[in-house]
């Protein structure tokens, strides 16, 4: 359970009583530990990195003329993608760590609850909600059921497979004899050869393209329409409860 | 049958010097990557063994790779090879014909039981029981299941043989199928290119008569010497593609300066086969030195993967040509609008409430959790 403790400071606007009646959320809970939001922001740092070399490796900037040796640009733009790939890489890695370790918030990106009723009923509850059809939905301190779910699906599964094809990829230029192309080369013929690949990561950077922008609208609209408080919450850890109601 | 000759005495036999002879091994140690004194390495096995007979099958298949094999860079490499490898059965160079030539598959699986190489060239389509390939009356898949069976190792030319290649193109409608999932009990080396390159060829040929051994192969079974690199990886427009200096067009100025082929579709970034080092007829150039980019003839599905003159897997959607840009920019437009249209609902609910509120003593709504 999230430790139930005062926030270091307050976040002004929201005026609660102190001492929550009995069964009732407690106005603010520490659910984003430093891990999760480090990994969180670095995370979107070497994405906008990467999304933008990336584009570009597939559809290179018109040619500056000249001579071969005057510029390395195209090269350039690929470091910058390798450096930002393998960056994105070892926090994911730490990511996976700190879920073992870290708080059972730290987990539901990864474990979204679905043998669980109640997970379906929020799932459902969630869209009716943001179909305008209910007017609110229940509150979360964690993840919504469907929040969950979309970054489990479009977020953390798409990341890991562009960090094993990211590597392959990589490991292609560094050639068979390199340690990475024993680990990550047999990702080459299990998708059916080095073009494919190429293919199925360009996909994955429009898939999560789309959940990126998705994602920031919802978690701005969440922050002002919303009960709780949510972009925050990504910054200081705290989640802080805006009214009473479940 | 008497004392098997050698391959030295077949050659000397076929009036080729020594000198010539020891050329080739030098000449074959070097293509193969390895080191000078593996020239005589060559030779002696060359003049100690006794001829490995090669059974040269034909499937589904354009002769492009018997035609890439006879044209050697070096002709004596072709002679040597075509003497050394006793190409006791090739559709395409044998002398006899009709039963007079099946009978020699028989005799050489017979005689040679396990000792001789099944170098296969095409496919066997596998739909309506192999109907669709006829060898001497009957479905080439039978021939080639026998032949394999008593083979000491199996060579897959070409890219019918490794993967299918444009008979294979979808939907397939004769399942043209390659070797490595027919024959599926042996060791299937894959030499695929559209054709390979005669060199490739004859090396590989070579190194399994003199070393008695498959070469290192691999993930996707093709030999390491020849197939460990990609076309992009030594191609002498890389200090373009690293400067960003690309065509855009095949008559542009960036074509005109030897610019990067990249984004006129080259595919050389993802194909793995030794153009780019070895070349093409006696090593006078390849397609990217003609000014073509590669269509990535040696890799799996490359007859599928056009259009050729874009850098991306191109398909039709809804009657248009689309690529993974256009299919991704128009999603998230899509999301974008879709995005917008919420908000806005969002802002007008918003002022509504506030309205109902100022209006109204506040009331739980009570959803229930
Ligand atoms: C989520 C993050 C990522 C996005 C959005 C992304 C995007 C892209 C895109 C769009 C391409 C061009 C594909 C093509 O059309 O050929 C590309 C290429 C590539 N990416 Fe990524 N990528 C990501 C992560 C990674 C990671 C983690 C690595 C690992 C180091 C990596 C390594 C590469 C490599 C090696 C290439 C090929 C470059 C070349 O062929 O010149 N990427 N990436
Ligand atoms: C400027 C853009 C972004 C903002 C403002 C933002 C903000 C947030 C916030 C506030 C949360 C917490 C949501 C909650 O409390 O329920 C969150 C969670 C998350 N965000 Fe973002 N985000 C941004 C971009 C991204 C990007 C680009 C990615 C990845 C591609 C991403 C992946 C995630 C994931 C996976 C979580 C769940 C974290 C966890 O529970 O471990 N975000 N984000
Ligand atoms: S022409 Fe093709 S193989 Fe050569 S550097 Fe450009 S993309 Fe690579």
């Amino acid at each position: 359970m999230a430790s139930v403790v005062q926030p270091k400071h307050d976040p002004g606007q929201i005026q609660r009583p102190r001492n929550p009646p009995p069964g009732r959320t407690p106005w603010a809970v520490y659910v984003y530990e430093a891990p999760v939001r480090l990994w969180h922001w670095v995370t979107v740092v070497c994405m906008l990195v990467l999304v933008v070399t990336g584009y570009l490796i597939g559809a290179p900037p018109p040619a500056i003329l000249g001579e071969a040796s005057n510029s390395y640009l195209f090269g350039y733009i690929r470091m910058a993608h390798f450096m930002a790939g393998q960056v994105l890489a070892v926090f994911f890695v730490l990511r996976i760590y700190w879920a073992f370790v870290g708080n059972h918030h730290a987990r539901e990106v990864f474990l979204p609850p679905l043998h669980r009723r109640s997970w379906w009923k929020g799932l459902f509850d969630q869209q009716l909600y943001y179909l305008f059809i209910k007017p609110e939905a229940k509150k979360h301190l964690g993840h919504n059921p469907l929040a969950g779910i979309a970054m489990f699906a479009m977020c953390i599964l798409p990341l890991a497979f562009m960090i094993v094809s990211g590597f392959a990829l990589y490991a292609e230029g560094l050639g068979m004899q390199h340690w990475m192309y024993s680990a990550f080369g047999w990702v080459i013929p299990l998708f059916g050869g080095s073009f494919y690949v190429h293919t199925l990561h360009h996909i994955g950077m429009w898939i999560l393209i789309v959940f990126s922008c998705i994602h920031t609208y919802l978690v701005f609209r969440e922050d002002i329409m919303g009960r709780t408080s949510i972009v925050s919450t990504m910054v200081s850890g705290w989640r802080f409860m805006k009214d009473d109601r479940p | 049958m008497g004392r098997q000759e050698t391959f030295y005495e077949t050659i000397r036999r076929q009036g080729i010097s020594r000198r010539s002879f020891m050329k080739f091994c030098a000449l074959t140690a070097a293509s193969l990557g390895l080191a000078p004194e593996f020239a005589g390495r060559i030779a002696h096995a060359m003049e100690n063994k006794p001829r490995v007979p090669v059974l040269w099958l034909n499937g589904l298949e354009c002769t492009c790779c018997s035609e890439s094999f006879i044209r050697s860079a070096h002709p004596l490499v072709r002679d040597v090879v075509l003497s050394m490898v006793s190409l006791d059965y090739s559709h395409t160079l044998m002398a006899s014909a009709g039963h007079q030539a099946e009978e020699i598959l028989e005799e050489i699986r017979r005689d040679y039981k396990g000792r001789y190489i099944a170098a296969i060239e095409g496919n066997p389509p596998l739909n309506e029981d192999g109907m669709y390939c006829i060898v001497g009356g009957r479905p080439f898949v039978e021939q080639l299941k026998e032949v394999c069976a008593d083979a000491s190792a199996v060579i897959a030319w070409g890219s019918c043989a490794s993967w299918g290649c444009v008979q294979a193109a979808k939907p397939n409608p004769t399942a043209a199928t390659p070797i490595h999932k027919v024959i599926t009990d042996k060791p299937v080396i894959k030499i695929p290119g559209c054709p390979p390159i005669a060199e490739v060829m004859t090396g590989v040929i070579t190194y399994m008569v003199a070393f008695d051994r498959l070469p290192e192969l691999d993930l996707m079974g093709r030999p390491k010497m020849f197939y460990s690199q990609r076309i992009h990886d030594k191609c002498y427009r890389r200090p373009h593609f690293d400067a960003g200096q690309f065509a855009e067009k095949f008559d542009d100025e960036g074509s005109r300066m030897g610019y990067c082929l990249y984004k006129v579709g080259c595919r050389g970034p993802t194909t793995y086969n030794a153009c780019s080092t070895i070349g093409w007829n006696e090593g006078t150039s390849f397609p990217i030195q003609s000014g073509h980019g590669c269509i990535g003839c040696s890799e799996e599905h490359f007859w599928d993967n056009g259009p050729f003159y874009q850098r991306l897997l191109g398909t039709r959607l809804l009657n248009a040509e689309v690529n993974a840009d256009t299919v991704g920019a128009v999603t998230v437009g899509l999301v974008g609008a879709g995005v917008a249209a919420h908000a806005g609902l969002s802002a007008l609910q918003r002022a509504r409430e506030k309205a109902g509120r100022a209006s109204a003593a506040p009331v739980d709504t009570g959803v229930e959790g």
